[in-house]
């Protein structure tokens, strides 16, 4: 592709194929095809779609296609029909035969299936309302939404370039190459307020700025993608690759031309097989049309991109580690200065910003920086993707304007703490963030106010915990998963979290005294203000947010010997109420531990003697609960 | 993380040693082409021994101890392929205190696996895992898909004996 | 020079542009504390001590890194920061085998010192500790159980040598340094150089103990046991004792090594000589029969297994002369226990050089002229300073002696064999005198002299141009002799040295910590103490050593000759990788 003429051509062909407009007579089916959808059974559903508008002879009006991750997990498999002029039709929880029936009723026959669509689906919901939403879009967890990240996935085709272009794809790079100064480029993203999605919120426009101006020797300079997404719970990022790929490589190409850069790497996850197949999809069609390559536009700029994957260490999140790992070694990170705006990767300058980050910049080229900037707060602009999880009803992606209060999230989008628990906190962050406790559900999301309540943004996990999760717990398992992931370089992060761990460990054994909590209050600050690293530096967060505002928690572990959340294992203790025991024996026989045996006392009422649990040979696995139909096992 | 030593025999074949040398060949000219040499390599193979380091050493003028020093940085790369039949002892609490520690040892001493690991003709491998949720059958241990419950070491030979 | 003023703890200062707080606070005369720290060859702020806070930062920043710049505000010892240094001790402690009284490294440990210092509760934390066995199969130990994984001795192995037996392996806390698959170092194409050792903060790489040795054969009546001593010893071992590098404490040395009860010491600058004739002869008849060249000095253990490994096709380059060391105990073993009546089963020849792979040359094949090894037991200047030390002999109070005779008279030019460019020039003054056939005016070859890795010149003898090239430190050597190999370089005659500088720089030093290492050019200083010896001596040409001269007439006829070559020359394996 040698001119703008033929992307604006290749727009006007495919324009009505994507959402069809009213007037034409193409009706478009997709099918979610990303990870989630796949593991739930999209495959079949997308060929028995295939199959039976072939056999139908429907091929000239319906198009059938996948497409990413529409966000809404707990639904999928799912489908969307759109027809000209109409809302689309959201099918939710597909299977092969349900799609059988859509194909003669709907497709064929004209009429929806209204069984099978979103809003007579709703989890969380007991009954069937009347009037409820067939489209998505209607439904209020999508209708909160903002979608600029996410804007193409669920909608286009990932495996297919002209679908993006449809959708305005490679137009910014145009605009840019043609245009635009490469400072002008700059000054546009640094206007739009754009700041690093993926954990400190760095603003963008600055890093390129540097990136541009410190070192000007006319050598080499690398863009990089970090889609290395370890947080465990977040997803933000893989269904950015799998559902629209070419908005990260048109990014990249722009940020390319910004710091004036031909070479790019994106470092993904080996761990996203179908992530990286798409991109790999995608270089080639983009190398295809000259999008990527010499000389693109005819403009003279050059520029292209590797893939590098990643072989499972968390540390390679970090930037200098990343750098570290693309460069070939062990994925360490490396003391900052020289920063890698002016040593970076192959010791050349270097920029590297998060697959979430880059989805948003060719919006702002082509929408402008006022439009971005006029989302969000003050410090914040712009849209945040969470991977919305845990004790909530609707699990899934969501985007929302920065600002968002967590209220609206939890309740409102997220659609409330099920089964009538109380929402205790919100995790974000992941293994690097903190907790937000009920008292602060109002804080508006961004950047700013996380960290100073001690959270952060990170890369956009959101963990949902009710009355039921135990914080001492929930914090052990952050810190067992950094110290398992850390690189073992610096000593307060590879001793120090270790001993952290030690310590929450015996605190959960019911073996903690109130020393340890200041001891691991102690050493948690150290690490943070002592590690080499983001991942050290942030590794005792879980921990000094949990002690921050559930530090009753802790003190009833370590004083009481009591898990409050009856989680700790150590500190719980089965007991059979032998007033509701009825003696039918079911916990015995299924207790690992023959820890349960009868009594003499029968209870009222009942013919059998009602059994006890020996504390000294239970093993509190629960099993005995699981098995006992009249309530009669506690667990305290 | 501590990665376990190597324990299977090796019997690479010229055609993956042909083939391994063509991918280093092929990324001759990459920058830090190590990381999807080690890749490439235990896609090759289904793990990095040492012989395929050496190869792989040979090839690239890279250190042996800088080759090993990545290999076990990365969780992904296998110092051991995985048995045909691969063993998990639960050592989950339940099935602990029912003795799944005898267990282990006795699948462990049966296949010369003590500690577990996998044998040298890489027809078994033996792990130790945490509990998989199947208490109620404590103490249990899966072969590949399969769950084995409510065992006693007089059991073992005779599970071992159907995959033998 | 360019300057920038900062303030350090308040005060002001102009220090140079560019240069990290780390430097800067040392030229306010502030050592901040550093246990990873090794100038250009291990700057990766890994163990987190040199934290300092610099005003308006975000946070403690790495001294050892972070470079200054103007106004800028550097407080290195506040409460704060006192605590995260202990923090960091004790984190240490935690994972560290404690046996200090004991260990090798006492009183000239890094870490002990820093705790010392901070104040450390060596129990304030506890918890799992990494387990590891002790390698001690090679005599390089390395005891992981003492490990901090400051990673200098990776840098040293890595970085610096550019040998990489040795790094970090596993992650997080069970990372460890060692060799591919665990292997004991043994097994590896280790050179024994020795340099991990000297750059190991803590007790964790030491040489294999063989005093025990010495001192059981110093007390059996039936052994006769002498000892010879390198140059560099004396050069370094007053270091031991409390002196300045660069002091030469050649008579003190002497006097404490003849109160160990020795029953000959002797000084290895003899054999050094006779290294030189034999060298220098060898070599001039390659150059004259068309043999292979260029020729390369065979004196460095290290060098030697570092080009059987890593250069198999130039082991034929390699000179057939034994080192100084083994050539000293075979001419002990041959030549004098045949001219006292001595048996020699019944010598125990003891080296004393500060080298570790001497250790590894005693045990070589073909090194037993007498039919029993030449050396016995080789000694770093280490060790023997432990001797003296727990020999209770109080070594600063010694009045100077003398080496015993009859082997006592060495050349200036051995002399100098201790640095770098020291057998070159020594090898060229008798070389330049039998070709020319008449007394050079100047013995002095300053293009060969200085620590630079690699040092050319081209000398005309005997009318004919003779290219020479000195590398110390295997990364230069691999450089040279890849250049040699590719044709890219002519040279016909190389002098190595496994270590950079040479031996008074070798793996058996004296033990100095980083913040020395870091500041002070110990290879100059030490080399200094040699040039200073050969430019007062009266001879300084091997060939004019009359100990030499009578050796040759009374036992080994000329140099090369039959006898010379079966007691005095050696050969060589090709171990590849």
């Amino acid at each position: 592709m040698k001119s703008l003429a033929e992307l604006v051509l290749i727009k006007e062909k495919m324009k009505d194929q994507i959402i069809p407009s009213a007037g034409s007579d193409e009706i478009r089916v997709v099918v979610g095809l990303a990870t989630c959808g796949i593991a739930a059974g999209a495959r079949p559903v997308l060929s028995t779609l295939l199959e039976g508008v072939e056999k139908a002879d429907l091929g000239d009006k319906v198009s059938v296609t996948q497409t990413g991750c529409i966000g809404i997990c707990q639904y999928e498999p799912v489908v969307e029909v759109y027809e000209p002029g109409k809302d689309k039709i959201t099918y939710v929880k597909m299977t092969a035969e349900k799609a059988a029936r859509v194909v003669e009723e709907h497709l064929k026959g004209g009429k929806v299936v209204t069984e099978y669509t979103i809003g007579n689906n709703l989890v969380g919901q007991a009954e069937k309302k009347d009037n409820a939403p067939d489209s998505l879009n209607d439904v209020i967890f999508y209708e909160k939404q903002t979608r600029v990240a996410l804007r193409n996935c669920g909608v286009i085709n990932p495996e297919v370039i002209d679908e993006y272009i449809a959708r305005d794809g490679y137009a910014a790079l145009a605009k840019v190459l043609t245009e635009m100064t490469p400072d002008e480029v700059i000054d546009t993203v640094l206007a739009s307020g754009l700041r690093g999605r993926g954990g400190a919120g760095f603003p963008t426009g600055k890093k390129w700025q540097l990136a541009r101006n410190l070192v000007k020797d006319g050598g080499k300079k690398y863009v990089c993608c970090n889609a290395d997404e370890g947080d465990p719970g977040a997803f933000m990022d893989r269904s950015v690759l799998e559902g629209d790929p070419h908005a990260v490589l048109e990014a990249m190409a722009i940020a390319g031309y910004a710091i004036g850069a031909d070479e790019g790497y994106i470092y993904v996850r080996a761990e996203y097989p179908i992530a990286i197949h798409r991109l790999e999809i995608a270089l080639n069609q983009a190398r295809q049309y000259g999008l990527l390559g010499k000389d693109i536009f005819g403009t003279g700029f050059n520029f292209d991109i590797s893939l590098r994957f990643g072989a499972g260490a968390f540390v390679c999140g970090e930037e200098t580690s990343l750098m570290t790992s693309i460069e070939g070694k062990r994925g360490e990170p490396r003391p900052r200065p020289p920063f890698p705006a002016v040593k970076g990767l192959f010791d050349r300058p270097t920029i590297l910003n998060n697959v979430e980050t880059y989805a948003n910049i060719a919006q702002i080229i082509l929408k402008g920086a006022d439009w971005f900037a006029s989302m969000g707060t003050e410090k914040s602009k712009g849209t945040k993707v969470f991977a919305l999880g845990g004790k909530i009803t609707n699990t899934g992606l969501v985007e929302i304007p920065m600002g968002t209060p967590l209220r609206e999230v939890i309740e409102v989008i997220g659609g409330g703490i099920p089964h009538g628990k109380k929402f205790k906190a919100a995790q974000t962050g992941g293994p690097s963030g903190g907790c937000i406790p009920a008292h602060l559900i109002d804080t508006p999301i961004d950047y700013d106010n996380l960290l100073a309540i001690g959270s952060m943004m990170g890369s956009g996990g959101l963990i949902v915990m009710d009355e039921d999760n135990c914080m001492v717990d929930i914090a052990r398992f952050f810190l067992d998963f950094t110290v398992d992931e850390s690189c073992g370089k610096c000593t307060p992060c590879r001793v120090g979290t270790k001993r952290m761990l030690e310590i929450l460990d015996k605190i959960i054994a019911g073996k903690g005294e109130l020393e340890d909590i200041d001891r691991l209050e102690e050493l948690a600050n150290y690490i943070k203000s002592a590690s080499l690293c983001g991942l050290g530096q942030t590794a005792p967060n879980p921990v000094i947010s949990t002690l921050r505002y559930f530090r009753d928690e802790y003190i009833a572990h370590v004083v009481d010997k009591k898990c409050p959340a009856g989680v700790c294992k150590s500190l719980l203790r089965y007991s059979i109420d032998k007033e509701k025991c009825i003696g039918c024996g079911m916990c015995a026989k299924n207790c690992p531990a023959d820890a349960i045996s009868k009594t003499d006392y029968t209870a009222p009422g009942h013919k059998l003697p009602s059994l006890a649990i020996d504390a000294a040979k239970c093993v509190k696995c629960g099993v005995c609960m699981q098995n006992c139909k009249f309530g009669a096992v506690e667990k305290k | 993380m501590k990665k376990k030593l190597t324990t299977v025999d090796f019997c690479g074949t010229k055609e993956q040693e042909e083939k391994l040398v063509a991918v280093i060949a092929e990324l001759k000219d990459t920058k830090g082409a190590m990381m999807p040499i080690l890749q490439k390599a235990q896609e090759i193979y289904g793990y990095l021994p040492v012989e395929v380091m050496r190869i792989i050493a040979a090839h690239t003028g890279k250190s042996l101890e800088e080759i090993f020093g990545i290999a076990t940085f990365y969780s992904q790369f296998a110092l051991n392929p995985k048995g045909k039949v691969s063993i998990a002892v639960c050592l989950g609490t339940a099935c602990y205190v029912k003795g799944s520690g005898d267990i282990y040892n006795k699948v462990g001493e049966e296949l010369g696996l003590v500690g577990g690991g996998t044998t040298s003709d890489g027809k078994f491998s033996l792990e130790a895992t945490r509990c998989i949720g199947a208490c109620g059958l404590a103490p249990v241990l899966t072969v590949n898909e399969q769950v084995y419950g409510r065992l006693t070491t007089a059991d073992i030979k005779g599970i071992l004996d159907q995959y033998r | 020079m360019e300057t920038v003023n900062i303030k350090i703890n308040g005060r002001d200062y102009a220090v140079e542009s560019g240069i990290t707080i780390l430097e800067a606070a040392r030229y306010a005369g502030i050592d901040i504390p550093t246990l990873c720290y090794l100038k250009e060859i291990n700057e990766i702020g890994a163990c987190r001590l040199c934290l300092v806070e610099v005003k308006g930062a975000r946070g403690p920043v790495t001294a050892c890194v972070y470079p200054v710049s103007e106004g800028m505000e550097i407080t290195t010892n506040s409460p704060a920061i006192m605590k995260a240094r202990k923090m960091n001790l004790q984190l240490l402690l935690s994972n560290h085998k404690k046996d200090c009284l004991s260990c090798v490294r006492s009183t000239t440990c890094e870490l002990q010192k820093l705790c010392n210092e901070y104040d450390v509760d060596e129990h304030y934390f506890s918890g799992e500790r990494t387990e590891h066995a002790v390698d001690d199969k090679s005599p390089i130990i390395r005891d992981n159980d003492k490990c901090i994984l400051c990673r200098r001795c990776v840098a040293a192995c890595q970085n610096m040598q550019e040998i990489g037996v040795i790094g970090a392996n596993d992650r997080g806390f069970d990372t460890s340094i060692g060799s591919y698959f665990k292997k004991p170092l043994a097994d590896t194409s280790c050179i024994n150089c020795g340099q991990c050792i000297v750059a190991c903060p803590v007790g964790a790489l030491y040489e294999r103990d063989d005093t025990a040795k010495v001192f059981a054969a110093l007390a059996d009546p039936e052994m006769h046991v002498a000892i010879c001593t390198a140059p560099s010893v004396r050069a370094q071992i007053g270091e031991c004792f409390g002196y300045e590098p660069g002091t030469d404490t050649e008579g003190k040395m002497i006097a404490a090594i003849k109160r160990l009860g020795f029953d000959g010491v002797y000084d290895m600058n003899l054999t050094a000589d006779l290294t030189i004739m034999e060298e220098a002869t060898e070599f001039l008849g390659r150059v004259k029969n068309g043999g292979v060249l260029p020729m390369i000095t065979s004196c460095s253990p290290g060098w030697i297994k570092y080009c059987e490994h890593y250069f198999p096709e130039m082991t034929e380059n390699l000179s057939t002369c034994k080192s100084p060391q083994q050539m000293f105990g075979a001419t002990y073993k041959t030549y004098y226990a045949q001219k006292m009546g001595i048996d020699p089963k019944k010598i125990f020849f003891v080296s004393a050089i500060p080298c570790t792979a001497k250790k590894f040359e005693v045990g070589r094949p073909n090194q037993a002229a007498a039919g029993v090894p030449d050396v016995d037991v080789a000694i770093t200047t280490r060790e023997l300073a432990r001797m003296i030390q727990k020999a209770g002999i109080n070594f600063r109070a010694l009045e100077d002696e003398k080496f015993d005779i009859p082997f006592s008279i060495g050349s200036g030019a051995g002399a100098i064999f201790g640095a770098t460019g020291g057998v070159m020039e020594a090898a060229l003054r008798t070389a330049a005198e039998v070709i020319e056939g008449k007394p050079l005016e100047c013995v002095d070859f300053n293009e060969v002299r200085g620590t630079a890795g690699i040092k050319r010149a081209t000398y005309k003898l005997g009318g004919k141009e003779i290219r020479v090239a000195v590398a110390s430190g295997t990364a230069n050597a691999k450089k040279l002799l890849t250049a040699v190999k590719n044709g890219e370089e002519k040279v016909d005659f190389i002098e190595i040295m496994a270590c950079p500088g040479g031996c008074v720089n070798g793996g058996g030093q004296p033990y100095q910590p980083a913040v020395v290492r870091n500041n002070v050019d110990l290879r100059a200083k030490r080399a200094s103490v040699l040039y200073t010896a050969d430019k007062n001596m009266d001879i300084r040409k091997s060939h004019e050593n009359s100990d030499v001269k009578r050796l040759y007439d009374e036992f080994f006829g000329e140099p090369n000759s039959h006898k010379a070559h079966e007691i005095l020359h050696t050969s060589y394996v090709k171990r590849g990788l």
